[in-house]
């Protein structure tokens, strides 16, 4: 397990390291003088030079890469344009946020849609497998942040249940922290909790059809502990692939959602790099995600052997 | 829904979008872009049947050029992906070693949440309508570029095809006789879903700032234009949202019904 942990980490380095590189190109796609784009048009000559040395423009491309991804790999993520801090710290600021949102809507998504998921295929053209199918094609047309101004608009400024807007830290208690994340997990945990229920079912209706489940349901052993013990567990491996897969989508929902609940986490701080045209947050932001989200799939990756002993590498 | 009803509802209801998006300038006198100080923040009314914005710029008109914009990029980023995707595709599958490097570099584009990369390209590339339609479907290659990938390898194993090669078919007329015929339909349902993604990113992008220019009436934008004021006037999201969502809802049941139509081995079992 160790051996196998350690290879698969491995594995995800040449992975980080062709990310780093097309996010390294993206800066060479510029028509013209990348440096000009993003001054943008009124800036003056003075601040044009200041962004080409500070984003090593005047170095030729693969010796700039080198350096780049040196400092990347020390964790130098380079210093904000605008406000002349390093991007690592002005990041770890916002991780906080961030994060509380994205685990709080995995949580809220698998404690939905896998038990949903469940319940649609056990009673297959019921009235839960037919909510599921409109729940999936709502949910897949909804974008979050429209979804995120109709549940505010609901539970927030008409009912009043919860706060409208804004971020309570941790250490300022739990309950005011949970109070001021729950409207906007539930807002990203729409599609995504659709999402693994589909799945769940397609994996759960699969299963259901084998040999072991028709000899568990003849011995007379209890439908749930059929559905939950028997089936759940070898239906489990393409679930968690889906968990995986939906934290890319996770992720950038919630850069756009944190700007309707006014959570000053790392989507606003994109935001308002995008108003500064300070490319270094931005490329800072999209590698750290980028990274986060292939860590991620590593370790769905090392479930795959704890929850299915056949799978070996 | 059965899949008939899937594409009459979805196409009617797009094709009615499409019609209004493209007679917008003919439904209303109206300027998209006039202000009118006088008139922030009206509520709807007979002269403005969905309101006006803080500018005084009435909101159907607004609503209704938006349309444009997002049917326009929606669909031009779903032609344009499919295009280089099954050329990216076909490609690769035709060579093992660039097959190699090609997935690779495919993996390393999808292992960026779409919206982030999307976000950097336009930093980079800056912000006009055009370029939305370039950074997204640079976004979208990689998705389209795997699915032929994978449609192209499985048929190159199938008997006909090997029966072609043996032959002496030539290589461009077997692409074009036996293999592009077998990767149709499940490009055309792909394109669909491309077609629905793109517009949901440009909305995205416009909302943050990153999309199409302030200046242009796109949905992201007269919805970002709302951000400080929806708690007082909640209509300023209401009708760009509820038109964002039938139009994906449209797109998502088209694609559907497609599925189930033209390739039924991708369709979810029911």
């Amino acid at each position: 397990m160790v051996g196998y942990t350690v290879r698969r980490l491995l594995i995800a380095v040449p992975v980080m390291g062709i990310i780093a590189l097309i996010v390294f190109s993206l800066l060479y796609l510029t028509p013209g003088d990348p440096a000009m784009v993003l001054a943008g048009d009124q800036a003056t000559p003075e601040q044009i030079a200041k962004i080409r040395t500070s984003l090593g423009l005047d170095q030729a491309p693969h010796v700039r890469f080198v350096t780049w991804l040196w400092q990347m790999v020390n964790g130098d993520l380079g210093t904000s344009i605008f406000s002349g801090e390093p991007v690592t710290h002005m990041i770890g600021q916002r991780l906080q946020p961030t994060f509380s949102l994205l685990m709080l809507s995995v949580l809220l998504s698998v404690s939905v849609g896998v038990p949903f998921g469940v319940a649609a295929a056990a009673q297959r053209g019921g009235w839960t497998d037919r909510a599921l199918t409109f729940f999936t094609t709502f949910g897949l047309s909804l974008p979050s942040f429209i979804a995120g101004y109709a549940i505010a608009f609901v539970f927030a400024t008409t009912l009043k249940w919860l706060p409208v807007q804004g971020f309570v830290p941790l250490s300022d208690g739990v309950q005011p922290w949970l109070r001021n994340l729950i409207l906007p997990a539930v807002t990203l945990s729409l599609v995504y909790s659709a999402i693994i229920a589909r799945v769940t079912r397609a994996s759960m209706l699969e299963v259901l059809s084998e040999d072991y489940i028709r000899t568990a349901r003849a011995k007379g052993v209890a439908p749930w502990r059929i559905l939950f013990r028997h089936a759940l567990k070898n239906a489990a491996v393409p679930v968690i692939t889906i968990i995986g897969i939906g934290i890319a989508t996770l992720i950038g929902s919630a850069v756009i959602t944190e700007n309707v609940f006014a959570i000053p986490g790392v989507g606003r701080l994109t935001v308002d790099a995008i108003l500064h045209r300070d490319y270094p947050i931005i490329q800072g932001v999209v590698l750290m995600l980028s990274a986060a989200y292939v860590l991620v799939n590593v370790a769905v990756d090392l479930c795959y052997t704890l929850l299915d002993p056949r799978i070996r590498y | 829904m059965s899949r008939r009803a899937d594409i009459v509802i979805g196409g009617g209801l797009l094709a009615a979008m499409i019609v209004l998006a493209l007679l917008a300038p003919y439904l209303l006198t109206g300027d998209p872009r006039a202000l009118s100080p006088g008139n922030r923040l009206l509520a709807p009314s007979a002269g403005h049947w969905f309101g006006t914005d803080q500018l005084g710029r009435d909101l159907l008109t607004r609503v209704l050029y938006g349309a444009r914009i997002s049917l326009f990029v929606g669909f031009s980023v779903a032609l344009l992906s499919s295009l280089v995707g099954t050329l990216v595709g076909m490609v690769s599958a035709s060579d093992r070693r660039l097959d190699a490097i090609v997935m690779r570099v495919m993996d390393g584009v999808m292992s960026i949440p779409a919206i982030l990369l999307a976000i950097a390209l336009m930093a980079v590339i800056g912000g006009s309508v055009l370029n939305v339609i370039v950074a997204v479907t640079i976004v979208e290659i990689p998705r389209v570029a795997r699915l032929i990938r994978g449609i192209v390898l499985s048929l190159r194993e199938q008997p006909y095809v090997e029966a072609a090669v043996a032959a002496g078919t030539s290589r461009p007329m077997i692409v074009w006789r036996h293999l592009l015929p077998g990767v149709m339909a499940p490009l055309i349902v792909q394109a669909t879903f491309v077609w629905a993604t793109a517009m949901i990113l440009e909305a995205g992008l416009s909302f943050i700032g990153a999309g199409t220019p302030p200046s242009t009436p796109s949905w992201g934008n007269i919805l970002a234009d709302a951000r400080a004021l929806w708690q007082i006037r909640p209509t300023l999201i209401f009708f760009p949202g509820v038109f964002l969502f039938v139009t994906l809802l449209a797109v998502n049941m088209l694609g559907d019904g497609l599925r189930d139509l033209l390739d039924p081995r991708q369709a979810p079992e029911t």
